[in-house]
Order: C-alpha cells, then structure tokens, then sequence
C-alpha cells in the first residue's frame, strides 16, 4: 500500500505552472478588459483549482469513486451557483406592477 | 508485517481499502467545506453585482502585494506538503518531519501577513461597525464589501489556524515513527485539507484583491 509517488519532477512542472499563473493573473487585473477581468480571473483561479486538485491532492491517481465524490462535491457547488443567478439575473427581466415599486 | 497489521484496523481487509475508505470520507467532509466556502462566494457575488461600483472602490484599500506574496506562500505550503506526503510514500521519516516542520512556518507566515493587513484596516478605520469611517459617497456598501472581505478571510485563517496545530501532530507522530509507506493515511488526509484551504485562497485572492484593479 504505497499509491502512485508522483516524481519530483512532475511537482517542480506543477508548482512552477501555480506561480506562472499567479504572475499572470496579478499581471492580467492591471490591463483594462471591462466586464473581461472577471472572467479572466475566474479561468485562471479554475485553472490553478484544477492543478492542485489532480497533482497535489492526487486525484488524477486516484480510483474512479474518488472521483465521483469529488465531482459531486463541485457539481453541487455548481447546483447552488447557477440557481442563485438564474434569480438574480432575471429579476429585472419582467416589470414590477405598479405600487410595488414604493414597498421595495 | 506486523507493522502493517497494527496499522490495519480490523473492519477493513487491507490497508488499501483502509485508505481508500478514509480518503472518500475525507473527500465527503471537504465536499460539506466546498458548500459552506460557496455559500458565502455566492453572497459575495450577489452584492458585488448590486454595489459594483462601491465595491471596486472598497477593494483598491486591499493590498495587492501583501495579497500576492501570501499566495505565493499558500502556493509554497502546498508543495512541501505535497513532498511531506511523498516522503511518507517513499519512507522517509525524517524528512516527513522536516516537510511538515516547513509547511507550517509557512503557514505560520501567512497568518504573520494576514494580521499585519488586519492591522492595516484597523488603522484606517475599515473595520465595520460603529468606528468605521470611509470618505465615500456608498460609505454603507463599502461597509458590506469589508463585512464580507472579514467574514471570508477570517474563516478563511480559521481552517489555517485549525490546519496548523494539525500538521504539528501529524508532525508528532511522523517523528515517533508513525508512519511508514505501508500506513500514512492521516498524513495524506491531513494534506488534503490543506490543499483545499489552499484552493479557498486561490478563490479568494482575485475575487477580494484584483477583480476591480484596472477600473
């Protein structure tokens, strides 16, 4: 019972790409994009979720149950994300009938 | 094998189910921490969409550079973590010790420059409540944007400050010779913890630190 050892060179490569894409994204909110910085910064925070979970918590080696359990974890996460914003980005879609302005 | 069988807790067949078990309850809990973290991301969200303006403004009094260098520290802590746990593999014992020792002075030195940007909001009255001051036409939604900045970095250092003590027992038990490549699940698990605090960060930084930077 020893699992996968990652090699140390693979562990240089991943915290190497961590630094890199901390660099980038401290680099990338100083340039004017508009409503682009948040994605930008978001992609590079996924990016940086994603090379910790596989390497460092070695779920890329992991059995597919692992898997499983950690992908429900996120989808869950996902479940309240996109509802919460279906709410709250649609709110506005549809005129409030008059006199509920005032109560608001 | 005597050594593999005092390690062996008798509901399980091998040590390798025993740490597959443990590795899914682990994943189980930090699922219950992704929900809890993502709550409090979904309300920040919410607010930040509501009062886009005086939360950008609110988050130019965040320090990007103390902000940066402690995710580089994080970033740092994850690797000798990750290295604490492959010398655990590998059945270094000495340097599980050392790794662990490493992970938390650097983690040690993140609270270090959290309480120092703590102190920094406290000088400048950016704490909410009744001595906050803010000379700014939304001073109230500023307000909402530090209560959130607290609440998410606070517990945030919570899990750190909980993470710490942990790796110093797992340390403990590393140097009395706990652990060997046949039995290390506690280390790992205690690793996985970290790295997912670690992932918390990783959020929270551009979310609280950069999102508004160029406007």
């Amino acid at each position: 019972m020893s699992g996968h050892v990652v090699s140390l060179k693979t562990y240089g490569a991943v915290f190497a790409a961590l630094m890199a894409l901390l660099a980038i994204t401290v680099g990338v909110a100083y340039v004017q994009l508009g409503r682009f910085n948040v994605v930008a910064a978001l992609t590079i925070a996924v990016v940086k979720a994603l090379i910790i979970i596989l390497y460092f918590m070695h779920v890329r080696y992991s059995p597919r149950l692992t898997w499983i359990f950690v992908s429900a974890g996120f989808f869950w996460l996902l479940i309240l994300l996109s509802l919460l914003s279906t709410d709250y980005i649609s709110r506005d879609w549809l005129p409030v009938p008059a006199g509920w302005e005032d109560a608001r | 094998m005597s050594e593999r069988a005092a390690a062996l807790a008798h509901q399980f067949d091998d040590l390798g189910q025993q740490h597959q078990a443990a590795s899914l309850g682990m994943w189980v809990f930090l699922a219950t921490e992704i929900m809890f973290f993502g709550g409090l991301f979904a309300g920040y969200a919410v607010y930040r969409s509501a009062y886009s303006r005086a939360f950008a403004e609110s988050s130019h009094h965040l320090d990007i550079i103390l902000g940066g260098v402690n995710t580089a520290v994080l970033l740092c802590s994850s690797l000798t973590m990750a290295l604490a746990v492959r010398s655990a593999q590998l059945n270094r014992r000495r340097a599980i010790v050392l790794f662990l020792i490493a992970t938390m002075v650097l983690g040690a030195v993140f609270l270090g420059v959290k309480f120092v940007e703590y102190r920094h909001k406290y000088e400048e009255r950016l704490i909410p409540g009744p001595g906050f001051h803010l000379e700014a036409p939304q001073a109230q939604h500023a307000q909402l944007f530090f209560s959130f900045y607290f609440v998410m970095t606070g517990m945030h250092a919570l899990h750190m400050v909980i993470g710490v003590p942990m790796l110093g027992v797992m340390g403990w038990l590393a140097f009395r010779g706990r652990f060997s490549r046949h039995y290390y699940s506690p280390v790992e698990m205690a690793g996985l913890y970290w790295h997912f605090v670690d992932i918390v960060w990783v959020f929270l930084f551009p979310m609280l630190y950069l999102i508004d930077r160029a406007g």
